[in-house]
């Protein structure tokens, strides 16, 4: 029985043309799988495994592999000095992940007055109805969106996405950061002209920027969501 | 039933004990019981603008440490019969109190008082938390300059965090020539900032100083514009709607022209 299911290939080993990608089948027992990975990986494959460095995918389909059982993979992967895991791909997330995923992605609305002192932070995108005053601080792993004036301290992206923008009614905060990114705010504003504004960090000139919100769609364009 | 005000401002300097002391003259002028209570333990104040410092006997620790009863700790103020001192030590510290004894202190100084004013001291440590703690209203002082409003702001954050009405805002010390040359913060500009409700509007007034060197409220001497905004603020606490005073009473011929002509 054990020899059959050997020859059901739990293991598929495939080439393209950015690496190898290894297939590993979700219906088997995990023990099943490590036997023939290893088997597979010590098999002499010719200069297929011996010759230079060769990135892999490894996707392992419907099948949900703990960290631990995903360090035994890459442990097996490791010893062939030449294969080096790109990363791994799977059907299946869990609970906790989707959770995650979903905070990441929804926008958090919050009314009230970030006061000096006071920090609002929340997972996604941030959206305020009212304002930040001096001394206030809003962070947010997604964009910012204040529905007031922002006097205070703004960071979006803050878990590193570099794409995230600041947008305000009014304009006027002491600090902008995105991602790792700091802008501070001139010492003096000007008196007029703080139309709605907004703000994100420009590639060509690798800083942050303000301008007017209505050119953000041109920027920015996966903000758009319909 | 009475209930319990609290003044607070965070930055110190700006006027909290002055207001406490006034707001309570004010209210007993108008024939409120009223009791105000020194939570600046260590560095206190209200005795002295008051004038009744050498009648302390017993203070709030005293009380809290159970060395005498609440009504042994009370003094009568020398010009009223109903308004009342209750003085925080000058030995001791903020931590010589617990937020749970004010609590108990003030909610018994509620069932004979009116009103209870409690002077907050300076400061977003133990000291404003045992001030806060008891208290059914709050009352933020401000001055008209940066550093003070960024004190509130924060103040106003804590306030908000705690059991109590939403803080209303007293603007203390407005000088009008500042104002109006635009070197000084002016009033509209302040409430923007701290969104709540404006109770009341002091001009800088010298005699205030005067006054309180006396021991004597500038509530006291009707003739004062300090006074007058005072008296005002104390009705409005009780209800009344008064409407604010605006700063610019007096107004020049020219100005009045500028005005007509639209070139102010």
């Amino acid at each position: 029985m054990a020899m059959a299911q050997k020859l059901q290939h739990n293991v598929t080993i495939k080439g393209t043309k950015d690496g190898l990608v290894l297939l590993l089948d979700d219906l088997c027992s995990f023990e099943h799988l490590l036997e023939e990975l290893n088997d597979k990986l010590s098999d002499d494959h010719g200069q297929l495994l011996n010759g230079p460095l060769i990135s892999v995918i490894v996707k392992t389909g419907n099948r949900y592999l703990t960290d631990q059982q995903s360090g035994l993979i890459r442990e097996i992967i490791g010893q062939k000095k030449n294969l080096e895991i790109k990363r791994f791909e799977t059907n299946v997330i869990t609970v906790a992940e989707a959770e995650e995923m979903k905070k990441e992605a929804q926008i958090m609305r919050v009314s009230k007055v970030v006061r000096s002192g006071q920090v609002l932070s929340v997972q996604g995108d941030l959206l305020l109805i009212g304002d930040v005053n001096p001394g206030g601080t809003i962070v947010a792993t997604g964009n910012i969106f204040v529905l007031g004036s922002l006097k205070g301290i703004a960071h979006s992206g803050s878990s590193g996405n570099r794409e995230a923008v600041i947008a305000a009614s009014v304009m006027k905060p002491t600090q902008l950061r995105i991602a790792d990114m700091i802008n501070r705010a001139p010492d003096h504003y000007p008196e007029h002209g703080h139309e709605m504004e907004c703000a994100f960090i420009s590639d060509e000139e690798g800083q942050i920027l303000i301008d007017r919100i209505s050119i953000v769609h041109k920027i920015r364009p996966e903000l758009n969501r319909l | 039933m009475g209930e319990a005000i609290v003044i607070t401002s965070g930055k110190g300097g700006v006027g909290k004990t002055t207001t406490s002391a006034n707001i309570g003259t004010s209210l007993a002028l108008s024939g409120k019981k009223v009791c105000l209570v020194d939570t600046d333990i260590g560095l206190r104040n209200l005795d002295v603008l008051m004038g009744l410092e050498n009648r302390i006997i017993y203070d709030l620790v005293d009380v809290v440490e159970e060395r005498c009863k609440l009504h042994q700790a009370l003094i009568k103020d020398k010009r009223f019969e109903c308004l009342f001192l209750l003085p925080a030590a000058q030995t001791k510290d903020k931590s010589s109190v617990q937020p749970e004894q004010m609590k108990k202190i003030i909610s018994e100084l509620k069932q004979d008082y009116d009103y209870v004013i409690i002077d907050c001291p300076a400061g977003i440590e133990q000291g404003f938390k045992n001030a806060v703690a008891g208290a059914d209203k709050s009352i933020v002082v401000t001055n008209p300059e940066i550093s003070s409003v960024r004190d509130a702001d924060r103040i106003i954050g804590l306030l908000e965090q705690e059991d109590v009405e939403a803080p209303k805002l007293i603007v203390n010390r407005v000088r009008n020539h500042l104002a109006k040359s635009g070197d000084m913060l002016d009033v509209d500009e302040i409430v923007s900032i701290l969104a709540i409700e404006l109770i009341g509007v002091v001009v800088d007034d010298e005699n205030v100083i005067k006054a309180a060197n006396k021991g004597e409220p500038i509530a006291m001497s009707p003739s004062s514009k300090a006074s007058i905004a005072y008296r005002n603020i104390a009705r409005r606490i009780l209800g009344e709607s008064v409407p604010l005073s605006t700063i610019e009473e007096e107004k020049g011929f020219f100005s009045k022209i500028k005005t007509l002509l639209g070139m102010r």
